[in-house]
């Protein structure tokens, strides 16, 4: 249990630790998208489903997943020694919505990953960022079964304010998990920046 | 286990309640019972970094502290580490970490380096660092 590598060096009093959630309907891809981008395994708690839990998390569309995340999973990355990004997936399952706002505080924002087959899934979480203003973007994961759409219809049927980026993405690809990521920290820059001259004018 | 038709997703839920519930009470036995950690006020998020105080003298005599708050300092030993990751590192639920964390820092032994506040995010040119350090990867 005793972790991994450690090339930072401890006890940096000048550490900043920044936070980005990862949300979206039950098996959408979080935890792989977590994974693919942290330099550390995954650290999460799950709990399998059993027979009495299979009736409530609908998997239909969903292929083989067979489990699901009900605490909270999350990964690093170590931009430079004292700056790290941590990454959470939120839970995605509406009974640990409890979660999500201890999650959400001081988050730097959030990727919203929907799966075009089940739509509505992500419809809580834009929701949830939408009226607490936290910046997000929305992943659509390019499931290879699924349709494919562009990311302007994606909007369209979000409903979501303009400027709200979407990406098409492979959650389980190292190199499209951190374009996403990128894409939402430069779009938290603008939005912050804006929000800034709201301020003083 | 296709009987459902989309957009239904009022779920009873309840069922599965006592199964998490029961891990989550046991727990709180390491920290005598409470649930408030540290000093009033005090609130440790995820990713509040956690490293020993080097400053503090090394007295590992002080039969006050648990093993559970031994094994916290050894895993800050080797690294600052966030409250998430120590929770995940002594496989304690994140309230009992906080808790235990609340301890050392009142005996002095760790540092607790808070995350940014809400209302300010990093500055441009950190931003454009995590950005620089993501394409690096």
């Amino acid at each position: 249990m005793v972790s991994e590598n450690s090339d930072a060096t401890g006890g940096d009093q000048t550490a900043l630790a920044l936070k980005i959630l990862v949300a979206g309907g039950f098996g959408v891809g979080k935890t792989t998208l977590v994974g693919a981008v942290s330099e550390i395994r995954p650290l999460r708690t799950e709990e399998l489903l059993s027979e009495a839990g299979r009736p409530v998390d609908d998997t239909d569309g969903v292929g083989q997943k067979i489990t699901t995340t009900v605490a909270m999973d999350f990964g690093r990355i170590t931009i430079r020694s004292g700056l790290s990004l941590y990454l959470f997936g939120t839970p995605g399952q509406d009974r640990f919505w409890f979660l999500w706002d201890e999650l959400s505080t001081g988050a730097l924002g959030a990727v919203v990953l929907a799966d075009t087959r089940r739509l509505e899934d992500c419809f809580p979480a834009v929701d949830y960022f939408e009226h607490r203003r936290i910046p997000f973007v929305v992943a659509v994961n390019c499931f290879p079964d699924a349709r494919t759409y562009g990311a302007p219809d994606v909007s369209h049927a979000l409903d979501l304010d303009p400027g709200t980026p979407v990406v098409l993405c492979d959650a389980r690809d190292r190199d499209s998990g951190k374009e996403v990521l990128i894409r939402l920290v430069e779009y938290a820059g603008r939005v912050h920046t804006a929000r800034l001259l709201e301020s003083v004018s | 286990m296709t009987e459902d038709a989309p957009g239904t997703p009022s779920r009873p839920g309840s069922q599965w309640y006592d199964l998490e519930a029961g891990p989550l009470v046991r727990p709180y036995a390491v920290t005598g019972g409470r649930t408030q950690a540290g000093p009033p006020g005090t609130r440790f998020d995820l990713i509040a970094l956690v490293a020993l105080d080097r400053t503090a003298p090394e007295t590992d005599e002080d039969d006050s502290l648990g093993p559970e708050h031994l094994t916290l300092v050894e895993l800050c030993r080797a690294e600052t580490l966030s409250v998430a990751e120590l929770a995940a590192g002594t496989g304690l639920p994140v309230g009992v970490v906080r808790v235990l964390l609340g301890d050392l820092l009142e005996r002095g032994r760790v540092i607790v380096r808070r995350p940014v506040p809400p209302a300010h995010l990093p500055d441009e040119r950190i931003l454009r660092e995590v950005i620089e350090g993501l394409r690096a990867l």
